[in-house]
Parts: C-alpha cells; structure tokens; sequence
C-alpha cells in the first residue's frame, strides 16, 4: 500500500501554475526520487505534502489518511518528516539541542530523548559537531545536521530536499551510504535531488516533474530512456548521443 | 563539552551557596535600606525572570506584563482593603486571571507575524491602565490604601522589620527560578527556544507552535501576577499608575535585556545591576525632580544594546571564549616552541 499519496495536487500562486495535477504514490519502504529541472516544482510539492502551503486543489494522503491542509506540526506527528533545502538550523542552539527537539517528537521523556539524540549524531556522523552553535556551521555540516533532525523524529516517511546539493562528490558518498542505511531501518524516502548520479542508482522509482507536471514515473532504468524525460531534463545532447545510439543499432 | 559543562556545575555552585547563605543576611544586615534594596533585587529578578520565559525563551517581546502584574497586585490588594480577607485568595484569583488575559490578548497576535505581538501588547497596557483608572470596584484613580492588619505570614504584612519580606521574596525567587530551571532542561524549554529560533522548522519537526508559545504566555503572565500581589503586599497601595503602566512594563523588558535574555542568570545579572543604581540614584538625586535613574537607565541600555545585544552575560561568556582562545594559543604556541 501506498504510505503517501498525492492526488491531482494543483498549486497556484496568483496565475503562476507551480504544480499541475501532480499525482503519484510512495510505497512504503521504497525510496522515491522527485527530479526535474530548476523551476519544476519539485520544493513546492513537497512544501504542500508537508503542510507548510496549503494546496489550491487535489488531495494529498499519508497511511491512508487525508492530510489535506494539515498544519505542518501534525503531518509532522503522523510520522511524516522532512528537511528544508536552504538548511535551516535553529542558529542559537548547539547542534546537540537541535536534534534533541527532533527527538522530542517521539518521546517527551528526556533522557530517552537525549539518547535518542546522542544516537541521530552518531549515525550522521555529527559527533565532532555536538557542542558547536549550528549558525556557526559550514553548509556540509549543517545539510547533515538537516537529516539527523528530521532523523531523530523516528520518521516513517523521510522527504529529503536536495541534501545532497553543495557537496562534495565524497561527501555525497557518505551521504548515500546513509541514505541506504535509513532506508534498512525501515523508513520509507521520499528524495528530491539535481544530482542523477546520486539518486539513480539508490531510487527504486522516479518521478520526473517539468513546468509543474508530471512528465514520467517508473522505475530509474526506463526513466532514463523515456524521450520527454530526456528532451526536458537529462538534455539535448545526451538526448542526440541516445538518439545516435539508436540510429546506430537501427542501421546494424 | 566537558569544559562547558563544568562551568556550569560552577555557576550552580556558586547560586546554590548564594541562596543557602541568602536567609543568614537579616542576621547580619540591619539597615533597612539596603534590606530594601535586596528584596526589590529579588522582586526585580523574579518579575524579569517570568518575562525571560516569553521574551527571552520564547522570542515574543512583551510590553504588556504590568497588565499582568497589576492583576495580580490588584488581586491581593482587593482581597484585603475591599474584602477584608488575607491577601492569598485574592492573589490566587489574580494570577488565574492574568494567564486568561495573557491568553486570550495573544490568541489572535501570535497568528500573525513580525511586530504585532509587541505592538498589541503596548496597546493592551494604556487600555488596561484607563479602565481601572475609572473603574469604582476597583479603586479607581485614588487606587487601594491598605488599613492596619495583624502583621505575619497570613496577611503577608509586616511593620517594623523588612526580615519577612526578604524571606517571602527569596522563596518568590527561588520558586520562579526553579521553575524556569526545570523547564529549560525539559521538552518545553527546547520547543519554546525552537520556536524562537525559526518557528517553520519547529513546526516541521512536529511542534505545534501556537500551544507552545501560549502556555509560555499563560505561565509567564500567571508568574508575573504573583510577582504583582507580593509587590503590593510591600507597598501597601496600589493605583493604576503605580503597577499598570508602560514604565512598569519597560522595567520587566529592561532588567532582562541588560542581563541577557533566554538565559537563566540574566534576569538575576540585569536586576542587581538595575536596582541599586535605581535606589541610589533616586535617593541621592532624587532632588533633581526625578528621573536621573531613568536617564542612566536609559543610557545604559543603549550602550548594552549596541555593544553586546546578548547582555552582560552575554559579554562575560565573550571574554570567557576569548580568554579560551588566548590560552589555547599559547598553548599551542609552546608546543610549537618545543618541537
């Protein structure tokens, strides 16, 4: 069964169309990568499954719920977390205390909490980072800090937007690595990512947007065959050397 | 870590043995002004810490708590000269009273954004302050003048001596204080700071910013009323322009500021530094037609406000770091030495 649910979503602000009757599913316990070029809407949809706009029309459902205009705190509660693009540290805290408030969300106890936290750390490899005000952060550590937050609420479902952006290519090894880790704990990822070779290899199944609408889904193998996806987004050239490829096998 | 957590098993220290050593002062001081001194220190520390709770944690800047501590004054106040009572139930009634107000003016402000809060709890206290002025039940303009009542720990009153009153606003300390120690190493406390710090991102991770920020409301308008009735207990009369007005709001904003918002100390820092500059002030140029201690008040505020806006803690923590850095550089520098 679908753990999340989006259904026809339209999201306007004045007449700029941002979605379009965007829909698709997130199984449980896959991981979903949502692509597409700058300006697609791929931020916009996941800040109206996550609550923080509300949706012009369509409806959005999490476990067989509609969520439709939640508040983002609630969606939150249900199990769906997500992390924020341009990072967003809660500056004053230490890096510690921002993933604690993560850890509040499943457990009001504190030294549960703590543990629960001290752990999120550890896994995001933060440890060294603990005590650090997060403000003071270089972009790397705070895009990690993002995850082990969004983390430490014990999530069912995970929305990664861009985490990935701003690394380094070993940096996006660990985080990849982390990623499948997450994964095998049981928690279901929905990912928005620009970067192909990081999320191909790791999505079961892609969801390509392009001017708002949904332009393909599947699994990423057909993703990178389909012809739209290549003429809106992977791009002209390596749509003209697939097209040569092609040609080729049809002359041999 | 390590470090920082020492140096705050230090600071508890040092305010553990301050309080222990806090009820052996009457022994020891017999002049009644600086008696008079220490306790408002205590009811300046007490009043500004209720304010820490939603200005300092919590981000909202209120003008609008000499509402909330003339409630609580006007509460006690009434039960004894317009009732006859003691003062506790009144103080009761008032400080249940002051969480509603504190409620139900910020429902509507903290669904907005920015400013408004501020500016509609500014407006609440001229509101406040004109209603009672002509209100008859409760006093009015001439206010409440306490009668003669046995003294003691019943009528909260005491004649002679200041030594009640020192105790009765120590434990006034020490009760608002704990409280803001326990939440601050609870959920609340982080939720409360989460929210100050990027209201979206606390919602995010499921915190429901709205409960947060008007429980902290109602705690710190409840706190700042029972601050109120113990202000009255003290002064013996209350009038609308001696609790319910902007001057008196500025001084629960003030104290907490030029100590150092959301931090525990800070409201403690920022009233022993205040208060004995106010008294003196005031006794010794209070000839000049008042006012001195409100222009050096003034004064150093804008000072604090531009050279450090985290207050004097936050300047000794920047010294503190800065020594830090000093002594691990030439640490590292006679390590460099040797090799």
């Amino acid at each position: 069964m679908a753990l999340l649910e989006v259904r026809d979503v339209t999201k306007k602000f004045g007449e700029l169309v941002a979605n379009d009757r965007v829909s698709f599913t997130v199984e449980a316990g896959a991981i979903v990568g949502l692509i597409g070029p700058n300006g697609a809407g791929k931020t916009t949809l996941f800040n109206c499954a996550s609550g923080l706009y509300p949706v012009t029309s369509g409806k959005i459902f999490f476990d067989g719920k509609e969520i439709t205009g939640l508040p983002s705190w609630r969606i939150a509660r249900m199990g769906a977390v997500r992390t924020f693009q341009v990072v967003r540290p809660l500056k004053d805290m230490t890096v510690y205390d921002n993933v604690l408030v993560g850890a509040f969300l499943h457990d009001a106890n504190t030294a549960r909490a703590r543990a629960a936290a001290e752990e999120s750390i550890r896994i995001c490899g933060l440890s060294e980072f603990a005590g650090k005000v997060s403000g003071e952060l270089p972009i790397g550590v705070k895009k990690r800090l993002e995850l082990a937050r969004a983390l430490a609420t014990r999530p069912r479902l995970l929305m990664l937007d861009e985490v990935m952006a701003g690394l380094t290519s070993t940096e996006v090894k660990t985080a990849l690595e982390l990623i499948r880790a997450i994964r095998k704990e049981g928690i279901t990822l929905l990912i928005v990512e620009h970067i192909m070779e990081a999320i191909m290899p790791i999505a079961d199944k892609v969801v390509v947007l392009d001017g708002g609408l949904k332009l393909a889904e599947g699994p990423p193998g057909e993703i990178i065959h389909d012809e739209r996806v290549i003429t809106a987004y992977l791009g002209e050239k390596f749509s003209r050397r697939m097209q040569a490829r092609k040609e080729g096998k049809a002359d041999g | 870590m390590t470090k920082a957590l020492k140096r705050t098993d230090l600071f508890w220290l040092a305010f553990t043995g301050l309080v222990a050593l806090a009820p052996l002062v009457p022994a020891v001081a017999t002049n009644s002004f600086f008696m008079h001194v220490l306790i408002l220190v205590l009811l300046y520390a007490s009043m500004a810490q209720a304010w820490n709770i939603i200005g300092g944690y919590g981000g909202q800047t209120s003008f609008g708590h000499a509402v909330f501590f003339g409630i609580g004054a006007y509460g006690a106040g009434m039960a004894v000269v317009t009732y006859g009572m003691t003062p506790w139930p009144g103080a009761l009634i008032g400080i249940v009273s002051a969480a509603v107000v504190a409620v139900l003016i910020s429902y509507p402000c903290f669904k907005l954004s920015g400013h408004y809060f501020a500016i509609a709890t500014f407006a609440i206290v001229e509101i406040f302050n004109r209603m009672f002025l002509v209100w008859d039940w409760v006093g009015g303009a001439l206010g409440l003048d306490y009668m003669i009542v046995e003294e003691g720990l019943a009528n909260l009153m005491w004649y002679d001596s200041k030594t009640g009153y020192f105790y009765s606003a120590l434990i006034l300390f020490a009760l608002v204080f704990g409280i803001v120690r326990f939440l601050e190493g609870h959920r609340f406390g982080y939720y409360l700071r989460a929210v100050r710090e990027g209201q979206e991102t606390a919602e995010s991770l499921g915190v429901n910013s709205t409960a947060v920020k008007l429980s902290a409301m109602a705690l710190s308008a409840a706190l700042a009323a029972l601050c109120g009735a113990f202000f009255v207990q003290y002064n013996l009369r209350v009038d609308p322009a001696m609790v319910m007005s902007l001057d008196m709001s500025m001084k629960f904003v003030l104290v907490t500021i030029l100590g150092g918002a959301g931090t525990l100390a800070g409201p403690l820092v920022g009233a022993a530094v205040l208060v004995p500059l106010q008294e003196f002030t005031r006794a010794k140029w209070g000839g000049l037609g008042g006012g001195v201690d409100l222009i050096i008040f003034g004064l150093l505020i804008i000072l604090i406000v531009v050279k450090q806006p985290a207050g004097i803690t936050g300047i000794v923590r920047d010294i503190a770091k800065r020594r830090g850095r000093k002594a691990a550089a030439e640490k590292g520098g006679a390590s460099l030495g040797t090799a």
